[in-house]
């Protein structure tokens, strides 16, 4: 059955709408277009690496700097965002750095880990809010779609309201860590040939997850 | 004997086409067999088999270059970085769609035996007798008995694993050890059978993995779930780990890589196929091959195609074309409709592997004897529990090491059906060739004009909401019935085109999967399907293929064909 299961297992939902996660973002409506670079620096690379770091730190296992989790999502944005997207993106590198200096005084590079996570807390609040107001422009336009005709296949994924940049940065760090080498094999039971199947084990709290090839 | 001259000729080397490969040559036959694509070779060629997802520049993921490249495969689950090579080019096989139709194919050696599935069901009379007993086309030339030894016989050499559940219309079959269902699955199942007082059922799928080691096979299933990478253990049936080694240990194979097959030589004075014409791929050559019986596997459409170039000088339809049904009848399996939701309670359980199979309902819906609905036929479901991983939301924790420690544990139990539902044959479902347009080699492509009707989408409904009721009934929590739209093709169980029946006039094929208007040539793919069932096909085509041949090598004997 994987190849029905296939995307399920590649697609990150942690937002319950899927960025880059199957790849497939579409109907996104334009932002206003700012004037923000399009490519990103070793400076940008950085930066990420700290916010995925401060998302899914380092403890007893690697965390998403070690990872190399801030160079992917480069890869991921250039190579699998849609051009909303990017743009997104990009203006939401510099929005944290704001909401940072506006928070603590400082720059988000400047910042300490605690100072870090609670900015990063409060804009995962922000994103909750956003994704609520998100899904229900998503209801409303779907009914919309059911009183006219059927829906056309290709766009069954489309959605009215466009992602929030923080959404976007939390799924990459946590699709780019656990699909790495050091994540899969330090964050999970990187088990890639089980060799058997066994239907029914027992399992306590705190033992990882097991995770192969998919 | 030259050497462009054999005992017989098979197109296409998928999952028929290495069945009618093998069964020939272990009949004493010299074969060769075309494939319009490149080789690869078992074990050796499946790049991806042992690939971790961080060695993928977008760890298996799709990008907007891909999206823009594939207009079709992006459609669906086979749009992603592995093993892309492997689902052939839009762009090189172009085709026209009157109407919606995603058209998913392996042009390579092995086709689509590589990637598929590998759920592996019998049909039965339910099936076999459905057009006759609904008045819908035609009916079956055959019955259950008439394929039954095949099922036996090709379920033996493939390796089926499965467990026997007494049902008629879903018979059972030789099989491996089943694989056992987890403990969220057993008890699903046993609160189903409970609630519907034992008239409906779910039990582990039937699946074409080993569950032990059979002769001819390197090794057992090592629970992966990475098939359609291919397997570096050989562990699920396809062409290259199973048929193929059958057919070249005989030492009677011919392989040919790259031969698009063009047209069956017609002879008109014999009234018997000469051989086929081949375009090769890589060097735009035409050659041509001569035998004493075709065998044509080339895929249900594609099978098509090549009759309908074949012999226009007589029959400007094509060959098999004098019963108007040439083309016609395209069917194919909907989906992409079901329910899923959470289980409570079993955290102290899981489960160790990665189980490359299901669970099964199988069709419930207007039994003999049950109550009747609004629409013909029926369907099963494919689905089965499992843990959350990481790609799940957590609630409690939004950042930080709690919540990486979350993610890094196995999650809530969540449970989940999926329907594949039985497409009735239209007449006005057809392909056609192309007037105009063409693809790489000059050759005219097909044209679809096919659609879901009105029988299919009040199935649907029934598909949708009987699944949330079942998984409910079960003590499912929060259940979400979806219905996600569907185009015919997203089966990948394309089916007809060439359908078996009774009488020339009405079909294309005898009940030997003999072209009426030309007896030493065999279409044994999915095009000589008369109906559709709900129940995955590729058993049936493999069945199908060994019968049709153990007849044509009798009648060469006889000296018949």
């Amino acid at each position: 059955m994987d190849r029905r299961e296939l995307l399920k297992m590649i697609a990150v939902v942690t937002g319950g709408v899927v960025i880059g996660g199957d790849f497939l973002l579409t109907g996104c409506k334009n932002p206003d277009s700012g004037e923000v670079s399009m490519v990103f620096s070793e400076e940008n690379i950085a930066f990420l690496d700290e916010v995925a770091e401060t998302i899914l730190p380092q403890t007893s296992t690697a965390g998403a700097k070690a990872a190399g989790v801030g160079r992917f999502m480069t890869v991921m944005v250039n190579d699998c965002y849609t051009k909303e997207d990017q743009d997104i993106f990009h203006k939401g590198i510099v929005q944290l750095d704001e909401a940072c200096e506006k928070m603590h005084g400082h720059g988000f590079m400047k910042a300490t880990p605690e100072e870090r996570k609670a900015l990063l807390i409060s804009v995962d609040k922000e994103v909750a809010e956003y994704k609520k107001k998100q899904a229900d422009e998503k209801r409303l336009a779907q009914e919309k779609n059911k009183q006219g005709q059927e829906k056309p296949t290709d766009d069954i994924k489309a959605q009215p309201m466009p992602n929030h940049y923080f959404q976007q940065l939390k799924q990459l760090a946590i699709f780019g860590y656990f699909t790495s080498q050091k994540g899969r094999t330090e964050g999970l039971r990187f088990v890639p040939v089980p060799g058997k199947w066994e239907s029914v084990i027992d399992y306590k709290k705190g033992d990882k997850s097991f995770a192969g090839l998919t | 004997m030259a050497d462009n001259t054999f005992d017989a000729i098979v197109v296409g080397s998928g999952i028929s086409g290495g069945w009618a490969a093998k069964e020939l040559t272990e009949r004493g036959l010299k074969v060769l067999m075309l494939d319009r694509g490149f080789d690869i070779k078992h074990k050796v060629d499946y790049a991806d088999s042992n690939k971790p997802p961080w060695e993928y520049p977008h760890r298996g993921g799709r990008t907007q270059k891909m999206i823009e490249e594939y207009p079709v495969l992006k459609r669906d689950y086979p749009l992603n970085e592995r093993n892309l090579s492997w689902w052939c080019s839009d762009q090189d096989h172009p085709y026209v769609e009157k109407k919606p139709f995603g058209w998913f194919r392996g042009y390579h050696v092995g086709g689509r035996s590589l990637m598929w599935g590998r759920q592996s069901y019998r049909w039965s009379d339910l099936d076999f007798e459905a057009n006759a007993k609904d008045g819908i086309a035609i009916d079956w030339p055959i019955r259950y008995k008439d394929i039954a030894p095949w099922y036996d016989h090709v379920e033996t050499f493939a390796g089926i694993s499965g467990s026997l559940e007494g049902l008629p219309h879903l018979p059972d079959g030789k099989f491996l050890p089943p694989m056992a269902m987890n403990i969220v699955e057993q008890d699903v199942a046993k609160r189903i059978k409970e609630h519907y007082n034992n008239q409906r059922w779910m039990f582990i799928g039937r699946s074409a993995n080993l569950t032990a080691k059979i002769p001819g096979r390197d090794s057992a299933c090592q629970f992966r779930n990475i098939c359609s990478n291919g397997c570096p253990f050989g562990a699920y049936f396809s062409t290259q780990s199973s048929t193929l080694p059958a057919a070249e240990k005989t030492g009677n194979l011919t392989l040919r890589p790259w031969s698009i097959c063009t047209e069956v030589i017609y002879d008109k004075d014999t009234k018997k196929a000469k051989g086929v014409r081949v375009l090769d791929a890589e060097n735009n050559q035409t050659y041509e091959y001569y035998s004493k019986v075709v065998f044509l596997c080339a895929s249900s459409l594609n099978s098509a195609w090549i009759l309908m170039r074949s012999a226009t000088n007589i029959w400007p339809e094509g060959l098999g074309s004098s019963s108007g049904e040439l083309g016609h009848n395209v069917m194919d399996h909907h989906l992409k409709i079901g329910a899923s939701g959470d289980v409570d309670g079993y955290e102290d359980k899981y489960y160790y592997g990665y189980r490359p199979n299901g669970v099964y309902v199988p069709r419930y819906r207007n039994l003999p004897g049950g109550e009747k609905r609004n629409y013909l036929r029926g369907f099963g479901y494919q689905g089965g529990a499992s843990r959350e991983s990481w790609t799940r939301l957590v609630a409690e924790y939004s950042i930080g090491a709690e919540f990486k420690d979350a993610l890094s544990e196995p999650g809530k139990w969540t449970m989940g059906i999926g329907g594949f539902g039985e497409m009735l044959p239209y007449h006005d479902n057809k392909i056609t060739i192309s007037k105009e347009k063409k693809d790489k080699w000059g050759l005219p492509v097909l044209e679809f004009d096919v659609e879901f009707k009105e029988n299919e989408k009040n199935m649907r409904i029934d598909i949708m909401n009987d699944a949330k009721e079942m998984l409910e009934a079960a003590g499912v929590k929060n259940v979400n019935a979806y219905d996600n739209g569907c185009e015919p093709g997203w089966g990948i169980h394309e089916m007809g085109t060439a359908r078996m029946g009774k009488d020339p006039k009405t079909s294309v094929l005898n009940s030997n999967n003999q072209v009426w208007d030309c007896k030493n040539l065999f279409v044994t793919d999915g095009a000589c399907m008369t109906s559709a069932s709900c129940v995955n096909p590729s058993l049936s085509y493999m069945a199908l293929t060994a019968r049709a041949v153990d007849f044509a090598v009798k009648e060469l004997k006889k000296q018949n064909l």
